[in-house]
C-alpha cells in the first residue's frame, strides 16, 4: 500500500488491543446517513506511470524565451539552492514550535530577518508574508493600526503600482472600512510627480499611508525622496513596495527622505525562487523599530538557553492568532519557511557583490533592448527610457495579437497592460501598451532575436490590417 | 543526529563568515557595476552600503547543510504534532513539480502555452468537489488562513448581495483554531463563542441560545480539535441554516474523514483544505501551505479568482471577474501556490479513490491504537469513551499534581529522545494536554517505541522531576529564555537598539 507501512498482522493486532473487529468499526460515531464514497475519483497509478504523465503536461507548456515581468522575475538561481533548501530537515520540518528542535530553522529565519532589513534599510523584519501582493495589503492594514494620530482608515494609492496587487489589497481590506484613494501618474514619465501630488491630496482630509513603489509597475522610477518626506509632513506613513534586487543600486526605503520610510513591503521571489506559474513566492515585510508590536506574521528573536548559550525561538508572540484570538495583528498562522530558507541562501551565494552585479546586468541588459527596439519607428516608448528592469512600449498594433504571434515563435513577450485594467478608463490609458521585462539571464543573441522578431509582428500585422483595409 | 557534529559550528551566524573584500563567486554576471550605474538617476541611488554576507560557495552550502541537522523533520523523526498532520511527503511529488516546464512558466505566459499546467490545476479542481462533494473549488489561496479568510468573505458577500446587511456575528466554538476568531474579525464580524460539553461535541443549547437574525455564520472543524466528531452536525446545520446564517468548514482535520464523509454531505456551505496537511505537500519549517476553498451552489457566484475552466473549443481558460462579477476578488497576484497545488495533484494521482480511503482508514488505525495503549499504560484522556478520529488528547494533569512536571515538561523530554513533541496546550480548554496525531504513514513499531518512552519519562517524573523540568539536555540548546526574548528583541544581526 503506496506509503503505508503496516503488514496484515499488525493491522489484525491493532484492532485487537483497540477492540475492534474492522477498520470500518472505527468509523461507528459518523452517521451512517453520512457515509459516502469517492468513486468518481481514478485509481491510484504507479510512480513510473505518474512520472510519465507529469513529465508530459511539463513538455507541453515547454521552456520559452521569457519576456514578461510585472512582479515575477526570472533569475539565475544558483545550482547548490534548492538541493540543500529541499533537504529533508527543511522541507519536512514544521513552524517552530518547539524551539530546540528547531534551531536550523530559526537560525535561518533570523539571517534571513537581517537580510531583508540590511536590504531595506530598515531595523526589523518578520519571517516572510505569501506574496508580495498580499504583503502590500498586510502592510496597510498595519499602518491604519500604527498611524493612531491620523485616525484614519484612508491610504493614498498610486495607479503606477499593479494593478493585480491593487485588486488583492482591495480585497483584503474592504471588510475593514478601509478606502483606497488612487493618485495618478504623469503620463511622459509613467510615476508620480511630487508637485502635482501635492496640490491634489495638499490640506486634504487625513490619510494612514501613502504607498510609493520603486521601482514602480511600469519599471519607472518615483521620486521617493521628495514623495516620502511629503507625506510625513501630512502626518501619514510611508508603506514601500519595493524590488529587492534593485535595492542592491537604489535608495533602500530606510534612506528615503529625512527620516526614512515607515513600512517596506515587496515580492522576494527575484532571489532564487522559479517562475513557477505565480506561486509559493515569498511576501517580505520591514519596519522601523518603533513600529515592531504591529507587525503581522511569525517573528524570530536570538536570546540564550539555560546554560547561557545563544539560541533563537519564536517571540513577541502575543501579537498572533494562537494567542490574542479575535485581537491578533492577522490571521496570519503559516509564512513562507522554505521560500524564506531559499532566499537566505541566495542572498548569501550572491553576497553584496553578487546582487549589484546581478541587478546591474539586468540594466545594463533593459538598455541594449531599448537601444534595439529604439531603431524601429513602430514602437513608441510613452513613459521614456529612465527604468530599472521593465519598460513599456506602444504599439501601433494590438498589442494581444502581438503576444499570440510571439507565442507561436515560443517567445512571452510581455504583459499586455491594457487587458490588466479593471475599468475602462484604465484600460484607454493603457491602450496598446506592452511591459516588457529584461534580466541578466538574457544573451545578446536572445535580445537581438526577440528585438527582430517584435518588430517584424508589429510590421507584418500592420501591414496585414492596412492592406485588409485597402480592399475594404 | 549528534550533538558532536553540531556543537563544532554551534554559535556561528552566517554574517561571522563573511569578508567585504572576498570576491569568489562564480553565481553573477561579470560586470561594471559603477558604469552600469550611470545609467541611473544618481540621487536615487544607493549611497549607504549594502551589508549582505561576502562567503565562499561551499561555506555557504556547509553552513546551511549544518544547520538543517539541527532540525527536527518528518524525515527524520516521528512528528505527531497534533491538527497539522506531520506525514511523509512522498518526494516523488517535488521532483515532478521542479520540472522545466512547470518552474520556467512565468504567470502572465499566454494561455496557449500553459496548457499543461492548467489542465493539471483542472484536475486537481475536479477531484477536491468530489472529495468533499463540494460544488466549486479556487485554489487561490496561499494557506489555510487565506482559506479562511476567503470563506467568511464570501459568507459575508452572500448576505450583503442579498441586502441581509444587520448579520453582524460569526459563531465559534472555545476549542477552536485561533485563526478562525482572527479570521471573523479581518471580515469585520464579532465573534461569538459557545461552548462545549463534557463528550466534546458542541453544547446544542448554548448554541441554541445565541443564534439570531444576526447570525452570520458559524466555523467548525469537523472532527473538531478535540479529536472527535461532531456527531449532531446535521441538526448544528439545519439550525445556522434556518437561523438564515451559512456554514463554514475549517479543513484541518480533512485527513481524518477522506473517502468517508463529504463535507458537502454534513451541509457545509463553504469549505477549506489544507493541501499540506490532508494531500501531503511539504511543510517546509512553515510554509508554503496552501488552502484552497470549496463551495455550495449558493457561494458559487463569490469564489476567489482566478478559476481554471475547460471547452472543447478554448482549450483550459482562466476563469475571471468578466465571468464571476460577484466574485470577492483576488486573494494573490496570480493563481495562489501553483507549485505547492501540483505536488498536491502528483500526490492525488499517486493516491487515487483506494489511497485516500486508506489514508482516513490509517490515519484513525494509528490514532486508536495509540489512544488504546496509552489508556492501558494508565494515561489519562480527555475523551476516554469516544472513538478517536485520527488525533486525540492526553491530559497529564495528574502528573502535574503529583509530580509537579507539566506538559511541557513531558514535551521537552520527548524531544532528547528523538520524538518531536505532540502540540502542547491546545486546545485550551483541556488542562496540560498533548494534541497526538500520528498519522497514516507511522509503522507500528514507532507507534510502540513512542508509547514505551511516555512510560519511560514517566518514570522519571516519579523519580527524578528535575530530569524533565531541565530537558531538554541532548539537543543543540538547552530550554530558551522566551521572556528575554521579547524582553530583549534582539531580530536583526546589524541592528541593535541606540
Amino acid at each position: 500500500m503506496p506509503y503505508i507501512p503496516h503488514t496484515p498482522n499488525e493491522v489484525k493486532e491493532m484492532l485487537r488491543v483497540i477492540g475492534a473487529d474492522s477498520i470500518n468499526d472505527l468509523f461507528d460515531e459518523i452517521p451512517q446517513e453520512l457515509r459516502t464514497d469517492i468513486s468518481a475519483i481514478p485509481l491510484g497509478k504507479s510512480e513510473m506511470a505518474v512520472q510519465r504523465q507529469l513529465s508530459e503536461k511539463s513538455n507541453i507548456d515547454g521552456t520559452p524565451l521569457c519576456f514578461a515581468g510585472g512582479g515575477a522575475y526570472e533569475h539565475h538561481i544558483p545550482a547548490a539552492l534548492w538541493q540543500v533548501a529541499t533537504r529533508g530537515e527543511f522541507y519536512s520540518a514544521y513552524t517552530p514550535y518547539q524551539a530546540e528542535a528547531s534551531q536550523g530553522t530559526l537560525q535561518v529565519i533570523y539571517e534571513f530577518q537581517s537580510m531583508i532589513a540590511s536590504l531595506m534599510a530598515m531595523d526589523v523584519s518578520n519571517a516572510s508574508l505569501y506574496d508580495g501582493a498580499s504583503g502590500l495589503a498586510e502592510a496597510v492594514l498595519m499602518a491604519v493600526r500604527a498611524n493612531r494620530k491620523a485616525k484614519s482608515k484612508r491610504i493614498l494609492m498610486p495607479k503606477s503600482v499593479s494593478p493585480v496587487y491593487r485588486q488583492v489589497v482591495e480585497t483584503i481590506v474592504k471588510n475593514q472600512g478601509i478606502t483606497l484613494d488612487l493618485i495618478d501618474f504623469e503620463l511622459t514619465t509613467g510615476s508620480m510627480d511630487p508637485l502635482s501630488v501635492k496640490n491634489q491630496f495638499n490640506n486634504d482630509e487625513a490619510f494612514a499611508a501613502l504607498v510609493i513603489p520603486q521601482p514602480n509597475y511600469f519599471g519607472s522610477l518615483e521620486e521617493v525622496h521628495q514623495l516620502t518626506d511629503w507625506a510625513h509632513e501630512q502626518g501619514g506613513l510611508v508603506i514601500t513596495q519595493v524590488n529587492p534586487i534593485a535595492m542592491s543600486l537604489l535608495e533602500a526605503p530606510g534612506n528615503w527622505g529625512k527620516n526614512g520610510a515607515d513600512i517596506a513591503v515587496g515580492e522576494a521571489q527575484p532571489l532564487g525562487i522559479p517562475l513557477s506559474s505565480g506561486g509559493p513566492y515569498i511576501g517580505f515585510i520591514a519596519c522601523k523599530q518603533k513600529l515592531v508590536r504591529q507587525l503581522p506574521g511569525r517573528i524570530v528573536g536570538r536570546t540564550v538557553d539555560l546554560d547561557g548559550k545563544p539560541g533563537f525561538s519564536l517571540t513577541l508572540q502575543a501579537r498572533e492568532q494562537h494567542i490574542r484570538r479575535s485581537k491578533a495583528t492577522s490571521n496570519i498562522c503559516t509564512n513562507q519557511g522554505l521560500m524564506a530558507t531559499a532566499v537566505t541562501m541566495y542572498l548569501s551565494f550572491l553576497g553584496t557583490d553578487g546582487m549589484q552585479k546581478v541587478a546591474a546586468s539586468c540594466v545594463a541588459n533593459t538598455q541594449k533592448l531599448m537601444a534595439l527596439l529604439e531603431e524601429s519607428s513602430v514602437i513608441q516608448f510613452p513613459f521614456g527610457k529612465t527604468v530599472f528592469h521593465e519598460f513599456v512600449v506602444a504599439l501601433d498594433v494590438p498589442v494581444e495579437l502581438v503576444l499570440e504571434r510571439l507565442a507561436e515563435e515560443d517567445i512571452v513577450g510581455g504583459i499586455n497592460l491594457c487587458l490588466q485594467q479593471t475599468n475602462q478608463q484604465a484600460a484607454d490609458e493603457h491602450k496598446n501598451h506592452l511591459l516588457i521585462c529584461v534580466t541578466e539571464t538574457k544573451t545578446e543573441e536572445e535580445l537581438q532575436f526577440f528585438s527582430n522578431t517584435l518588430i517584424n509582428i508589429c510590421s507584418d500585422i500592420s501591414s496585414q490590417s492596412s492592406s485588409e483595409g485597402e480592399q475594404k | 543526529m549528534s550533538k558532536r557534529i553540531v556543537e563544532q559550528n554551534a554559535d556561528t551566524l552566517i554574517f561571522e563568515l563573511s569578508d567585504q573584500t572576498r570576491r569568489s563567486t562564480s553565481l553573477a554576471p561579470d560586470i561594471d557595476v559603477n558604469e552600469v550605474c550611470l545609467e541611473l538617476p544618481d540621487h536615487l541611488q544607493r549611497k549607504k552600503t549594502l551589508e549582505l554576507p561576502q562567503v565562499g560557495e561551499l561555506q555557504v552550502l556547509r553552513h546551511y547543510t549544518r544547520l538543517s541537522q539541527k532540525n527536527f523533520s518528518i524525515d527524520t523523526h516521528f512528528y505527531p504534532l497534533g491538527s497539522c498532520t506531520m506525514k511523509y511527503n512522498p518526494r516523488v511529488c517535488n521532483t515532478l513539480a521542479q520540472l522545466p516546464g512547470f518552474t520556467s512558466r512565468h504567470p502572465m505566459a499566454h494561455a496557449s502555452m500553459s496548457q499543461g499546467v492548467m489542465s493539471c490545476l483542472f484536475d486537481l479542481q475536479t477531484m477536491l468537489k468530489e472529495a468533499t462533494g463540494m460544488k466549486q473549488v479556487s485554489l487561490t489561496p496561499m494557506a489555510g488562513a487565506q482559506g479562511e479568510f476567503a470563506g467568511v468573505a464570501m459568507i459575508r458577500a452572500y448576505h450583503d448581495n442579498n441586502n441581509d446587511t444587520q448579520r453582524s456575528e460569526i459563531i465559534v466554538p472555545d476549542a477552536a483554531h485561533g485563526t478562525n476568531p482572527a479570521t471573523a474579525v479581518m471580515c469585520g464580524y464579532k465573534v461569538k463563542e459557545i461552548p462545549t460539553n463534557e463528550h466534546g461535541d458542541i453544547d446544542i443549547e448554548a448554541l441554541e441560545k445565541i443564534i439570531g437574525p444576526q447570525t452570520a455564520g458559524i466555523m467548525l472543524t469537523n472532527p473538531s480539535t478535540l479529536g472527535v466528531f461532531e456527531r449532531k452536525i446535521k441538526l448544528i446545520a439545519d439550525m445556522i441554516h434556518k437561523a438564515g446564517g451559512l456554514l463554514y468548514y475549517d479543513g484541518a482535520n480533512l485527513n481524518a474523514i477522506l473517502g468517508k464523509v463529504k463535507p458537502g454531505d454534513m451541509g457545509f456551505d463553504v469549505i477549506h483544505m489544507n493541501l499540506h496537511k490532508t494531500f501531503s505537500t511539504p511543510h517546509g519549517g512553515g510554509g508554503p501551505g496552501s488552502g484552497p476553498i470549496g463551495v455550495s451552489e449558493r457561494l458559487q457566484p463569490f469564489v476567489p479568482v482566478p478559476i481554471v475552466g475547460h471547452s472543447d473549443k478554448k482549450g483550459y481558460y482562466w476563469i475571471t471577474e468578466e465571468e464571476l462579477p460577484l466574485s470577492i476578488g483576488r486573494l494573490s497576484a496570480w493563481m495562489g501556490n501553483v507549485g505547492i497545488l501540483l505536488r498536491a495533484y502528483i500526490y492525488a494521482l499517486l493516491l487515487g479513490r483506494d489511497g485516500m480511503e486508506r489514508v482516513a482508514d490509517f490515519a484513525t488505525l494509528n490514532a486508536n491504537y495509540l489512544l488504546k495503549r496509552l489508556m492501558a499504560a494508565d494515561f489519562e484522556m480527555a475523551f476516554p469513551e469516544r472513538r478517536a478520529s485520527h488525533e486525540f488528547i492526553l491530559t497529564l494533569r495528574k502528573e502535574m499534581k503529583e509530580y509537579g512536571t507539566s506538559a511541557m515538561d513531558f514535551a521537552k523530554r520527548l524531544l532528547d529522545y528523538g520524538f518531536h513533541a505532540p502540540t502542547t496546550y491546545f486546545p485550551l480548554l483541556v488542562p496540560e494536554c498533548f494534541l497526538i496525531e500520528p498519522t497514516e504513514t507511522e509503522s507500528r513499531a514507532d507507534l510502540d517505541a513512542f508509547v514505551e518512552t511516555l512510560i519511560k519519562i514517566r518514570e522519571e517524573a516519579e523519580q527524578s522531576p528535575d530530569l524533565l523540568k531541565g530537558a531538554p539536555f541532548e539537543l543543540p540548546v538547552r530550554r530558551l529564555d522566551d521572556v528575554k526574548a521579547a524582553r530583549e528583541l534582539d531580530l536583526n544581526f546589524y541592528y541593535s537598539e541606540a
